[in-house]
């Protein structure tokens, strides 16, 4: 199914997911083989529970597969300790959520220099990179405001930066744009736009198809596993706003 | 009607579907109810005893006594004034020292017919009654002395037989003796032990009775003999008021002392346990709004839902704070119940078991004044910790509450600055703290009311230990003293223990989004598992502190001010024990909240994201 590059940071090989037992058992993720090159941006559509969010958890580390392997640059995470996972996660991996999972008492800086401090860096290294990414994300004016005094497309651009804030070789979306407007939709288009054009790696789940126009792969799932997937041009010409048809 | 009945179910079933937290809830004010019944009702428990001993020995009503044979006339006077029903005496009473099994002691020898009287007949519970060259020791000064019938003591240099041990209800039981020769009882006040007692102040004396003969015949001069009378009223309840009216007015003349001032003193050591207590309670119903106040809020939180749809269904802010209020109300009357009749039950088992009155302690009468206390103490407590949520609460927006927004946290700036400086786990618990001041600020409270309490129990346990006869205690009673100490400290610990983890629990539910959210960021389950137990851990030491100074001292001023007592002579707890009090609390606190803070580090990241 999946178009295997040189080196995939992000591969995964016959990946599964179980619930319960008996005649109870859901297969949310079943046997889903996957690998993702450098600089790639791949989208994973399909209908609601059919498994998308929680592949994306298993890809990321959050939560560990019942049977199959996951590796992250050639390295093995579906087999290793607690803390090993924390440590992959703070350092390779970025993830943005359809809510924003913002903490609401702290600003938007604060926010975004989190990952960083969790990391271990230096609290004045930590702020500036935050700062200049609030700036790449074009609010660089509401650092100092609490993600209550945002909008929701300006607490997903902080929660984009946040997930850049790291350098992370892979950034995973859930449904990033599933709780905004059209406007506040292409505003963070454009931002995925900036980062595919940049080289970082890239998967969204969605199941928003103008989303999904913007990748330079897109795979279908159903009832836990892929049952298509396509390579798309547009992916690729860093116009995906207009592809999307969100651009005049 | 119905909006009671409503109020009413609606409570019943909110309890009824979280029982567990309605059992910690109930626990909670019990603790305080049942500290706080003993409290009140100990002494009527204690006074059970001297009344047996009363009926059994025709205890008088009044017992008058002059200081030498030249105010004899005053108790002849006194036998035939209104109101006397008849009486015993005057006795002859002379100081000496005894001498029993190589110790000494001070007594006052009474001097007795070997006929019955008909007021204070001395109940032998040993041995038989008065006679020539025969000795009848009090009981409790037996026990004390370790002598029995048989035994020969010396009295002045002169050898008695034990003939009987007898109880009396004339005067309390050692070492509480009145003193109707010239004595003190307790330990020597400083500003008299430089200067030297009075020479012949007899100290802690014991009573023995001897026939009259034999008391007369230890002392010389006769002159320096006194006189004591047992007197019936034919109004026992008056004995207050005659004593009152007969006193003498010329100073060291006539005694009179009334039964009352005598149960009180046979039962003064009820009163100490009394006043460990009531101190006891009220340390438990500070900690008790604490718990409550963490488990109300965080069951508030849970019930924002709830309380939108009462709204949306018409309930007004009054009747959704009703129903919210009803809950609590219900369980502190409950709590006030229970905690009335564990205390009236187990108050005879804190009471001191004293050979030298007859019979038990009984389980005391309940009064109304109790009964009412203890339950305004239960309501008193529920309101204080529900009142603000509740009416919090009510005030809140109907679709806000429908849409379940959690209660926004709170954000202090420079918390969270000084906090990225921080190691992870200090970082995140710093935040985890500041999110809710109010929570932190009872943790601290907690600790310091928990802490303040073991200071005062070190003290308290150090002093009887050190100086039982200060306090005018045998051995069986400073064990008894103990015993209420125990009781209070270990409830105190349980309650505190309690709230250390509700704290912890309730902070792990309210950051469950946070940690998990850090969790996602890279952050370890050990990294927010430490700061869940570092954010009760930093409380825990600001609280020790606060519990040692100024809390501890505080507390133990204020209970000498109520009692009246000489704190100077209190042994404090040494810098060192004051040292340990405060990291042992931290090593307690950690490792208490240690268990729900791991839980809480490890809940899957997914399913709460």
């Amino acid at each position: 199914m999946s178009d295997a590059a040189d080196t995939p940071v992000l591969r995964a090989r016959g990946v599964r997911k179980e619930y319960g037992k008996g005649e109870g058992l859901v297969r949310a993720v079943d046997g889903v083989d996957l690998d993702v090159g450098a600089g790639e941006t791949v989208a994973i559509m399909g209908p609601s529970g059919c498994g998308k969010s929680t592949l994306l958890h298993l890809l990321g580390g959050l939560d560990r597969p019942s049977g199959g392997e996951v590796s992250l640059n050639g390295r093995r995470i579906d087999d290793i300790g607690e803390k090993a996972l924390a440590r992959m996660r703070r350092n390779a991996v970025g993830f943005v959520f359809q809510s924003f999972h913002l903490m609401e008492e702290l600003t938007a800086v604060e926010n975004v220099e989190l990952s960083a401090l969790l990391a271990g860096r230096s609290p004045r290294a930590a702020r500036r990179r935050a700062e200049e990414l609030l700036e790449q994300v074009g609010l660089a004016g509401r650092a100092r405001f609490l993600p209550s005094a945002l909008s929701g497309g300006q607490r997903q651009r902080v929660a984009v930066a946040r997930a850049l804030s790291n350098e992370p070789l892979v950034v995973l979306a859930d449904e990033p744009t599933g709780n905004l407007d059209s406007a506040a939709t292409l505003d963070v288009l454009q931002l995925f736009d900036g980062l595919h054009e940049s080289g970082q790696t890239l998967v969204i789940v969605t199941h928003d198809a103008r989303i999904a126009a913007t990748a330079d792969r897109l795979i279908s799932m159903r009832d836990g596993a892929f049952v298509d997937e396509t390579r798309l041009t547009g992916g690729t010409t860093g116009r995906l706003g207009a592809l999307a048809g969100l651009e005049d | 009607m119905g909006r009671i009945l409503l109020v009413g179910r609606l409570a019943v079933r909110d309890l009824r579907r979280r029982r567990a937290e309605a059992a910690l809830l109930l626990l909670a004010v019990m603790t305080a109810t049942t500290t706080l019944t003993l409290g009140l009702v100990l002494r009527d428990a204690a006074g059970d005893p001297y009344q047996s001993t009363r009926e059994a020995t025709s205890g008088p009503d009044v017992v008058a006594s002059v200081g030498g044979p030249a105010r004899l006339s005053g108790l002849e006077e006194l036998a035939g004034a209104p109101g006397v029903a008849g009486h015993s005496g005057p006795y002859p009473v002379a100081p000496a020292k005894l001498q029993a099994s190589g110790r000494t002691s001070d007594v006052q020898a009474v001097g007795r017919d070997t006929a019955t009287a008909p007021v204070d007949q001395p109940k032998l519970t040993q041995g038989g009654w008065v006679r020539d060259g025969g000795v009848v020791v009090e009981a409790a000064f037996a026990g004390a002395l370790d002598v029995h019938v048989g035994d020969t003591v010396t009295l002045d240099g002169r050898s008695f037989e034990v003939v009987g041990v007898a109880v009396s209800a004339a005067m309390p039981p050692y070492p509480k003796a009145s003193c109707i020769v010239p004595c003190m009882n307790g330990a020597v006040p400083d500003d008299r032990a430089g200067a030297g007692l009075p020479p012949g102040l007899l100290r802690n004396p014991g009573l023995v009775w001897l026939a009259q003969a034999d008391a007369r015949s230890l002392t010389p001069d006769p002159g320096s003999l006194a006189y004591v009378m047992n007197l019936k009223l034919s109004d026992p309840d008056g004995a207050q008021a005659f004593a009152a009216a007969n006193h003498g007015e010329d100073g060291g003349g006539l005694t009179v002392r009334p039964w009352g001032d005598i149960l009180e003193d046979a039962t003064e050591l009820a009163g100490d346990s009394q006043i460990l207590l009531l101190i006891g309670a009220w340390l438990l119903g500070l900690l008790a709004v604490a718990s409550l106040s963490v488990l109300v809020g965080g069951r508030m939180a849970d019930q924002t839902r709830r309380v939108g749809l009462l709204k949306a269904v018409g309930g007004t802010p009054g009747l959704v704070a009703a129903v919210l209020l009803a809950e609590y109300v219900l369980v502190a009357v409950v709590a006030a119940a229970a905690g009335l009749a564990a205390g009236t039950l187990t108050a005879p088992l804190l009471t001191e078991s004293t050979a030298g009155l007859i019979g038990s302690a009984g389980t005391p009468p309940m009064t109304v004044s109790t009964a009412a206390s203890v339950t305004a103490v239960a309501l008193g407590v529920a309101v204080a910790a529900t009142l603000v949520p509740a009416v919090r609460a009510a005030r809140s927006s109907t679709v806000d509450a429908l849409a379940d927004s959690a209660r926004p946290p709170r954000r202090i700036d420079w918390l969270i600055a000084i906090s990225a400086r921080l190691p992870v786990p200090l970082l995140l618990a710093l935040r985890v703290a500041a999110r809710r001041p109010r929570r932190v600020l009872l943790a601290v409270v907690s600790i310091a009311i928990t802490v303040s309490g073991i200071f005062v129990a070190l003290v308290l346990n150090a002093f009887l230990g050190t100086q039982p006869l200060a306090g005018g205690y045998d051995d069986a009673q400073v064990g008894v003293l103990r015993h209420v100490l125990l009781v209070w400290t270990v409830i105190l610990l349980c309650l505190a223990a309690v709230n250390a983890v509700v704290i912890t629990w309730a902070t792990v539910l309210d950051t469950r989004h946070s940690s998990a959210l850090a969790r996602a960021l890279g952050a370890t389950p050990r990294d927010v598992s430490a700061a869940m137990a570092a954010a009760q851990v930093l409380p825990a030491l600001a609280g020790g502190i606060l519990g040692v100074f100024p809390g501890g001292f505080a507390l133990f001023a204020a209970i000498n001010a109520i009692t009246g007592g000489d704190g100077g002579r209190a042994p404090l707890p040494s810098l060192w024990q004051l040292l340990a009090l405060v990291p042992a609390t931290v090593l307690v606190v950690a490792a208490l909240t240690s268990v729900p803070a791991r839980l809480g580090g490890r809940r899957p990241v997914t399913e709460i994201l």
